[in-house]
């Protein structure tokens, strides 16, 4: 992080000011496991506080649409991304704020987005199932279960097809490993030997039906035998057990051109949308009591305090900066304009050839 | 008490008035009597006078609106009252009262569609309440009672006569079918589509009706008249002419004279010509060299031309719904060819020299005894010429080739005993006929292009000018 | 000119465009080994090799996927259907995703990709491999949809649509591969989106795309021997429409046939009767009418095929209904 402006000398927020970022291995010696530790804390934080300010905008109305949060889960991008290089890349599925942010997009761009404003980072015209950043290699935001698999698999082939070393991770649910798409495009991945790490963020629910009720084999990384491929499961509330089976996803993935299959188990703490209960008839409220228990940020957390790496002093720092991120991030979309009606014709098509 | 002003019939066939100027503003007070506003009405300009007292509240019709009578045009009414259900009963104009009177009572006009007797409010306000946020729903729902409160209209003028329906013609509710081309065709070349019979499905009039409601108006006289009209005119470029909108009194005249005479309400002004003057030049030119040899025929249709450049009015068509003035005179001559005649076109005639006109005429008939004329030669006059004195026929009249508005008849140059300066002596002599659309053109209009004409070809210095 | 197959203009225009940018590759079912289903592809392995022209699973919906992602990155997939029978299975990525990337990310991800194949009805082939897809595809903002008729156009438009930066659908003429026809020599181009008169007439428009313009012209044709001149517009790109040259046509003749393989209901010939009633209403002497499929499933049996498929004799009722002639 380069800028830490403490929120009471805040500065109104505008185009020009640099966005905060949470990416979280930058410009960290690679032995410095305190440094990591932090760093990963704060990336898990911001995004916890910035999707905490989402379900209260979309309670105001200033979200609209379907807004699917991620919290709970916010190990799984924090580690993945902090292992990845700026050059590889990241396709996602509709649960994409977390991931979006913990790449480094600006939480600014992310909230006008999900504000519908003109300095969102897709125009407006995407919405929060629709994050992109192409200057982070943020190839987006997709909102058919499954339907982005083969894209991650299209992007390891152009890769491939350009001799080059880059990885591309691909995010998507449990409840996508029973759609043809994820067999199609792991039986080719692996068939043509894909840069692609495979990522199910399995966190028992697609929307309201547990995995038991919807897949014959709940061990799905077992899937990756059919597909000759190496498959790890992997406790994903533990943010540093996320960081190193994707670093040697990624190492087999860049060096042998070898796809993974990692099963990342997790459990979401909110609905499975805003417009959905976070328990009810179909999970009780004490087994989530149960599950936010094993919190990625106090698991962290603590962890961090038992190793004396931290201060609470420290702790509540960063956790105001995120507050302040947070706040910035709403401020900005609150002041961003609607788009412009004429953009509503532009993007069907470009009118260029090659 | 609020009092309606509506458009009056202050003549007795009177069916639609102009609102040309408003006399009072809103917020003036008004008097019984008070003039309110200038009408035109279809003979003259008139005024509008208040039938009540009060505040003039609101102005509905706006100047130069043309409206049925009957058609509400403003409010007058005590400044407190509450006149929004009045104004809001105003709605659209009712469609021209002649011959769609039969469709519905006047009451309805005005009246959105659906929110007539037979739909009752109340289900469309639940519709509404169910499908649209409450904000949109207000004015839609205020519409319809107000529509249904609107006071009664004056009586409506007695349905006009319809033909007896006939068998294969119009449906069960009187509406003629006619395909848009047709329409368009007919209103282009002036034919009136209650007078054509239609070939095609259900009566249905089609192109080719109109092409042969043409052929037979062209027919008697000259059969390859209508050959003559293809069915795509070339119509000249913008600014080659101007629109003008019909007046009151234009529309009457053009409707009556109509019913009265057919489709081109035709009217004949014949005038004698002295051809002394364009004999001697004629005999002059040729003496000059053959190169300069040029006929009477030449010299009229170079007169006819000069004397349109100076009189649109007459260089005009009839478009069905306004008259075209044109800014450009091209001449069509009729040619006698085997199967009948054909008018190839002098384009721009009045800026041509007479033995240019002369070399044309002859290079343009030589064509057409060849049939060698392409569509572009005989189509897009905005005036023809025939002249039959060749053929010794001394007086004529010729049929408008629509939607041209007038054509002249040419008779044979001949010596007869005329009287000048008290004695009588032999003297060349011709006599044309011009055939006028009454519709475009008025006795006196026709008579003072004759007038020009006269001066022209009596005097044909003024054409080598 | 050169006289050549419909198929071997399509495998000159693939091997130009194959050597012209190395960002193309081409994708799909029996492409590489096997020389191509149709034999479109025949030859071109050899030349160009597996990373280039490569052979997939039957995995439509996988590989359509693969060729979005590569196109996301920068390469400029050619993603072949054995036909587009098969592409229903593939058409999330076709309609979800390619179609919309750009306007979903903010004009970030252009989609500079092809998806091409056989299209139309077969004979005999029955319900689930004969029949033409365009007005679905066609449906979609976001997407070029091209159906070329003669081998000539065949060659121009597919180069076109290799060359343009958007998601081009490429839909081949499953009878149309055999056909000959003159193929300009060297490089040539067509522009999308241009119709072509392909007849000049003054009695009726039929307006027809793909394989429907042969049955045009030979309406035409039939129709020339009783004095009647039918003007035949070859849409060539159904998305986007040629609105202009269509309502130029329509207001010569004043009347319009409209012709096409697929189905009757929201069919392309739909959306053009549309823009005639729009463009030409005060031009019109009859009601547009529309030839096309049965609105049933392809039947197996021979004169049940024939009576279901759009033909020439039907074309020409319609042409005569609309001069008031039957």
């Amino acid at each position: 992080m380069t800028t830490q402006v403490p929120p009471e000398t805040q500065p109104p927020p505008d185009a020009q000011t640099p966005a905060p970022s949470a990416v979280a291995n930058n410009g960290r010696p690679p032995d410095d496991q305190a440094s990591l530790r932090k760093d990963l804390l704060r990336s898990m934080l911001i995004q916890r506080r910035f999707e905490e300010r989402c379900a209260e905008a979309y309670a105001l109305g200033k979200i609209g649409g379907f807004c699917h949060l991620y919290i709970g889960q916010e190990a799984i991008s924090a580690g993945t991304m902090s292992i990845l290089r700026p050059d590889d890349y990241v396709v996602t599925a509709y649960r994409d704020h977390g991931q979006a942010i913990a790449r480094g997009m600006s939480p600014r761009s992310v909230m006008a987005e999900l504000f519908g404003r003109q300095d969102g980072c897709s125009g407006g015209k995407g919405g929060s199932m629709h994050l992109f950043d192409k200057s982070l290699n943020f190839l987006g935001g997709h909102g058919i279960v499954g339907g982005h698999i083969p894209l991650a698999a299209g992007v390891g082939w152009a890769i491939k097809y350009r001799e080059g070393d880059q990885v591309c991770v691909c995010f998507f649910g449990e409840a996508a490993v029973n759609i043809g798409a994820f067999h199609e495009a792991l039986n080719m991945a692996s068939l043509w030997k894909l840069p692609c790490v495979f990522l199910i963020e399995n966190n028992r629910y697609g929307m309201g039906t547990e995995i038991s009720r919807a897949t014959a084999n709940e061990d799905v990384v077992a899937r990756a035998a059919a597909y000759r491929m190496i498959g790890e499961s992997v406790d994903a509330q533990d943010v540093i057990a996320v960081r190193d089976a994707v670093g040697r996803a990624v190492h087999l993935a860049r060096t042998q051109r070898q796809p993974t299959l990692l099963e990342m188990r997790t459990y979401r703490f909110m609905g499975h949308s805003m417009s959905d209960a976070a328990s009810g008839t179909y999970r009780t409220k004490e087994e989530l009591e149960e599950n936010m228990k094993r919190d990625p940020i106090v698991l962290l957390h603590e962890k961090i305090n038992a190793e004396g790496d931290l201060s609470e002093g420290d702790f509540a720092k960063i956790d105001e900066e995120a507050k302040a991120i947070a706040q910035d991030a709403w401020d900005f979309a609150d002041a961003s304009p609607e788009p412009a009606l004429n953009k509503l014709w532009e993007d069907v098509l470009v009118d260029t050839t090659s | 008490m609020a009092t309606k002003v509506v458009m009056e019939a202050l003549s007795p066939t009177m069916e639609e008035g102009r609102l040309v100027k408003w006399l009072k503003n809103e917020g003036d007070a008004i008097k019984s009597g008070d003039v309110l506003a200038e009408v035109e009405t279809d003979k003259a300009i008139m005024e509008l006078v208040a039938r009540g007292d009060g505040v003039l509240r609101k102005r509905i019709a706006v100047e130069g609106d043309a409206s049925p009578v009957g058609t509400l045009l403003a409010v007058i009414a005590p400044a407190e009252e509450n006149i929004d259900a009045l104004v809001a009963g105003a709605g659209p104009a009712p469609a021209a009262a002649s011959g769609t009177a039969a469709l519905g009572a006047p009451a309805a006009a005005g009246a959105p569609e659906g929110g007539t007797s037979s739909v009752p409010s109340a289900p469309a306000e639940a519709q509404v309440e169910a499908s649209t946020p409450p904000q949109e729903a207000a004015p839609a729902s205020a519409a319809a009672p107000a529509a249904v409160a609107a006071p009664p209209q004056p009586p409506a003028p007695p349905p006009s006569p319809q033909p007896a329906p006939v068998q294969g013609q119009p449906g069960a509710n009187g509406r003629q079918r006619t395909s848009p081309l047709a329409r368009r065709l007919a209103s282009d070349r002036g034919i009136e589509l209650s007078l054509v019979r239609g070939s095609g499905p259900g009566g249905r009039i089609i192109k080719r009706d109109i092409e042969s409601a043409m052929a037979s108006a062209a027919a008697k006289p000259k059969p390859a008249a209508a050959a003559a009209a293809p069915a795509k005119r070339i119509i000249s470029r913008d600014g080659d002419f101007q629109d003008v909108p019909l007046t009151q009194i234009r529309k009457t005249i053009a409707r009556r004279l109509s019913e009265s005479l057919g489709p081109i309400p035709t009217f004949y002004l014949t005038a004698e010509f002295d051809m002394v003057r364009a004999a001697e030049m004629r005999a002059a030119l040729k003496e000059i060299g053959n190169e300069f040899k040029v006929s009477f025929n030449d010299i009229v249709l170079k007169a006819v031309a000069n004397a349109l450049a100076d009189h649109p009015e007459v260089n005009a068509h009839w478009m069905g719904d306004r008259i075209r003035h044109f800014n450009r005179v091209h001449v069509a001559m009729a040619v006698a060819v085997e199967e009948g005649l054909i008018t190839p076109v002098i384009f721009d005639a009045d800026r041509k020299t007479l033995p240019e006109i002369s070399r044309e005429a002859r290079h343009l008939a030589e064509l057409a005894r060849n049939r060698r004329l392409t569509p572009e030669q005989y189509t897009g006059s905005t005036f023809s010429v025939s002249n039959l004195g060749m053929l010794d026929i001394e007086h004529f009249t010729a049929i408008i080739n629509p939607p041209e508005s007038a054509i002249l008849a040419v008779g044979a140059v001949e010596e007869k005993p005329v009287v000048v300066d008290g004695s009588i002596t032999a003297r060349q002599r011709m006599r044309v006929t011009m055939s006028c659309d009454h519709r475009v053109i008025d006795g006196a209009t026709g008579a003072r292009f004759l007038q020009a004409l006269r001066r022209l070809i009596e005097n044909p210095l003024l054409l080598v000018l | 000119m050169t006289v050549m197959t419909y198929r071997d203009a399509l495998t000159q225009a693939l091997r130009e465009e194959l050597t012209r940018d190395d960002r193309v590759f081409l994708m799909g079912e029996e492409v590489a080994q096997y020389n191509g289903a149709y034999k479109v592809s025949k030859g071109l392995l050899d030349e160009f090799g597996p990373m280039r022209i490569v052979d997939t699973p039957i995995t439509e919906l996988g590989f359509a996927g693969i060729g979005v992602g590569s196109a996301m990155v920068g390469l400029r997939p050619i993603i072949e259907f054995m036909t587009w029978n098969f592409a229903l299975l593939a058409i999330d990525q076709v309609v979800n995703a390619a179609a919309k990337m750009l306007y979903m990310s903010g004009g970030q991800f252009p989609m500079p990709m092809v998806f091409r194949g056989p299209n139309g009805s077969a004979l005999q082939l029955s319900g689930q491999h004969s029949q033409a897809w365009e007005s679905w595809l066609a449906h979609i903002p976001g997407l070029k949809v091209v159906t070329p008729a003669t081998p000539a156009d065949a060659k121009g438009l597919l180069k076109s649509a290799i060359r343009d930066d958007n998601p081009v659908v490429f839909l081949e003429g499953e009878m149309l591969y055999n056909t000959k026809g003159e193929v300009p020599e060297g490089e040539y181009t067509i522009p999308l989106g241009k119709a072509e008169l392909k007849r000049e007439g003054d009695a009726c428009t039929i307006v027809a795309h793909g394989k429907m313009v042969l049955v045009a012209m030979q309406v035409a044709d039939a129709l020339a021997k009783e004095g009647i001149a039918v003007e035949v517009v070859d849409l060539r790109t159904v998305r986007p429409i040629d609105v202009e040259t269509i309502a130029n046509s329509v207001r010569k003749t004043n009347r319009a046939v409209v012709l096409e393989e697929g189905w009757e209901i929201c069919g392309v010939g739909a959306q053009v009767v549309d823009f005639i009633q729009r463009e030409c209403f005060d031009d019109l002497d009859s009601p547009v009418l529309r030839v096309h499929q049965e609105d049933v499933p392809m039947p197996y049996a021979k004169n049940l095929e024939r009576a279901a498929k759009p033909d020439a004799p039907k074309a020409i009722a319609a042409v005569k209904k609309v001069m008031y002639l039957a």
